[in-house]
């Protein structure tokens, strides 16, 4: 593997003691987290565990409650969502999403296409694409604003196995390459176990948090998922005896 | 030329379609067809308003509309479905606003112009007024436009950019607000929203972007607004009801058409 990026570089986005409540219901509550680049940090957690409005906080579409969010002066997000739905009276291509808000010139488009697996699919109409195409053209319009903070939220829902695995290929490439720091929202735990630098477990407040061996053997973790955690510590462990990873990758996810 | 009613009356055609349509692609977009109908029945209000307070008609319905649309984005999600919220707004506006035109005494209006529309009796100032409300409509579309698409397809991906999808919106309110002030004349406050809607909806099956589809949507409510006119002049029929039913005449075709072509191509 490659060395990981150190945990105490530069923060591009912190917040501090972060609370965000629906009326009296409090969905988050004193959430403190750091990213920093080249750090791919994972947010797992049950479904109503404030996973999205974290995320939706973040990019600043949800107002705190209370805390706050610092970001960087050269903080750009790029930012995936969960899903888009897209009214079908609204006629749109692959090339006219990716270029709003903002025009791109072409040889940025095709960069960034194909960054994200998407260069076939440039003069598509968007409400012909499959989940998995939607998903890597969603990530190639993210990667145009060149962002220093890619925010993935639950961007593999509805991929199969090698499409999951594929596409957490497809961000540690761009990591490596862009350096840029990356905050998922995931389900896959087992992809997770793998590919995260810093696990955050999320059950309205931060449960546990941690290299992923740590939090994959913390009992507040294993409270949380049950008995999902056998399988997914197994797997770890497996992952972490042999070296032909994306064999065993493939097979297991 | 301006002193030929038919002139005066194609020319406001002509702008009213042009400011109409593109606005019309957000209504069906952002699914606010409901939103349009309310506005535009607020407009007989702001009518009865500005005869009883004695000002401007334009700023009577531009005023009335703003409101009703404030009251619409305050009130939904407060606890009433939108459709239900939006069907008691319309209506209740229309009945206030013919209760309301009742109180007004002394002028003789013609409430018929003005739930119908009455192109043939503009003037020039009229004119003058329609096509700077157009104008102003067609320059707010164009400064925000990359904007409001962005706000429309997604509020978390605007918000991401540094786009507030509630400024966006309140655009589209204003803009909805000019286009039933200038429409009020042309077609009338029943039928604002049908010039809305239905260029829109005739253009989408030949569109595959936003801005084929906001073109295409002009050049046929511009084609309903003028052949309308010339049709009604012909069989002496209401002006307003006719460039409606001329609209929905290039519905129908324009829905047949792209059966048509879907069938044919499948064939292939």
């Amino acid at each position: 593997m490659f060395p990981r990026p150190s945990a105490t570089g530069p923060a591009l986005l912190t917040t501090e003691q972060l609370t965000v409540r629906f009326g009296q219901q409090p969905v988050l509550e004193t959430i403190n987290l750091v990213l920093r680049p080249g750090r791919i940090v994972t947010l797992i957690g049950p479904n109503g565990s404030g996973k999205s409005t974290l995320v939706k906080a973040l990019i600043g579409a949800i107002k705190p409650s209370a805390g706050r969010i610092i970001r960087s002066p050269d903080l750009r997000v790029g930012y995936v969502p969960q899903r888009l739905h897209l009214d079908p009276t609204f006629p749109m291509t692959v090339r006219r999403f990716i270029n709003l808000p903002k025009r791109h010139a072409s040889h940025e488009i095709g960069e960034a296409l194909e960054q994200a697996g998407a260069e076939h699919l440039l003069n598509a109409a968007m409400n012909h694409l499959s989940g998995g195409q939607l998903q890597r053209v969603l990530l190639a319009r993210a990667l145009l604003s060149r962002p220093s903070l890619l925010l993935l939220d639950e961007a593999t829902q509805g991929l199969d196995h090698r499409g999951v695995a594929e596409f957490y290929q497809r961000i540690e490439q761009i990591r490596q390459r862009s350096r840029c720091a990356i905050l998922m929202v995931s389900h896959d735990l087992h992809v997770v176990m793998r590919t995260a630098d810093h696990v955050i477990c999320l059950n309205g407040h931060i449960c546990c948090e941690g290299q992923p061996e740590r939090v994959a053997s913390s009992p507040q973790y294993q409270a949380l998922f049950g008995d999902q955690t056998a399988s997914t510590l197994a797997f770890y462990r497996h992952q972490h005896a042999g070296h032909h990873d994306e064999e065993t990758f493939r097979h297991a996810g | 030329m301006l002193d030929d009613f038919m002139w005066r009356a194609a020319l406001a055609g002509l702008g009213v379609g042009l400011a109409a349509a593109p606005l019309g692609c957000f209504v069906v977009w952002r699914r606010m067809a409901y939103f349009g109908d309310a506005t535009a029945h607020a407009a007989i209000l702001g009518v009865a308003l500005a005869l009883l307070w004695n000002i401007s008609i334009f700023a009577g319905v531009i005023g009335i509309a703003l409101l009703m649309a404030f009251c619409v984005s305050t009130l939904s999600g407060k606890g009433y479905a939108m459709d239900t919220l939006l069907g008691v707004m319309a209506h209740s506006a229309l009945a206030i606003g013919l209760v309301a035109v009742s109180f007004v005494s002394g002028v003789r209006i013609d409430l018929h112009a003005y739930l119908f529309g009455d192109i043939l009796a503009v003037g020039k100032s009229d004119l003058a007024i329609i096509w700077s409300g157009a104008v102003l409509v067609i320059g707010l579309m164009l400064w925000r436009w990359q904007a409001l698409l962005t706000a429309t397809l997604n509020e978390e991906l605007a918000h991401a950019s540094h786009i507030n999808p509630r400024r966006e919106q309140l655009v589209l309110t204003v803009a909805l607000a000019i286009v039933v002030a200038v429409a009020l004349k042309v077609v009338g406050a029943l039928l604002i929203a049908a010039l809305l809607i239905i260029p829109a909806a005739t253009a989408r099956p030949f569109s595959r972007t936003p801005e084929q589809m906001a073109l295409l949507a002009a050049l046929v409510a511009m084609a309903a607004t003028t052949g309308g006119l010339g049709a009604a002049y012909t069989f002496d029929t209401p002006t307003g009801p006719t460039i409606v039913s001329l609209a929905a005449v290039f519905f129908v075709i324009s829905a047949l058409a792209s059966q048509g072509w879907q069938r044919l191509t499948r064939q292939r």
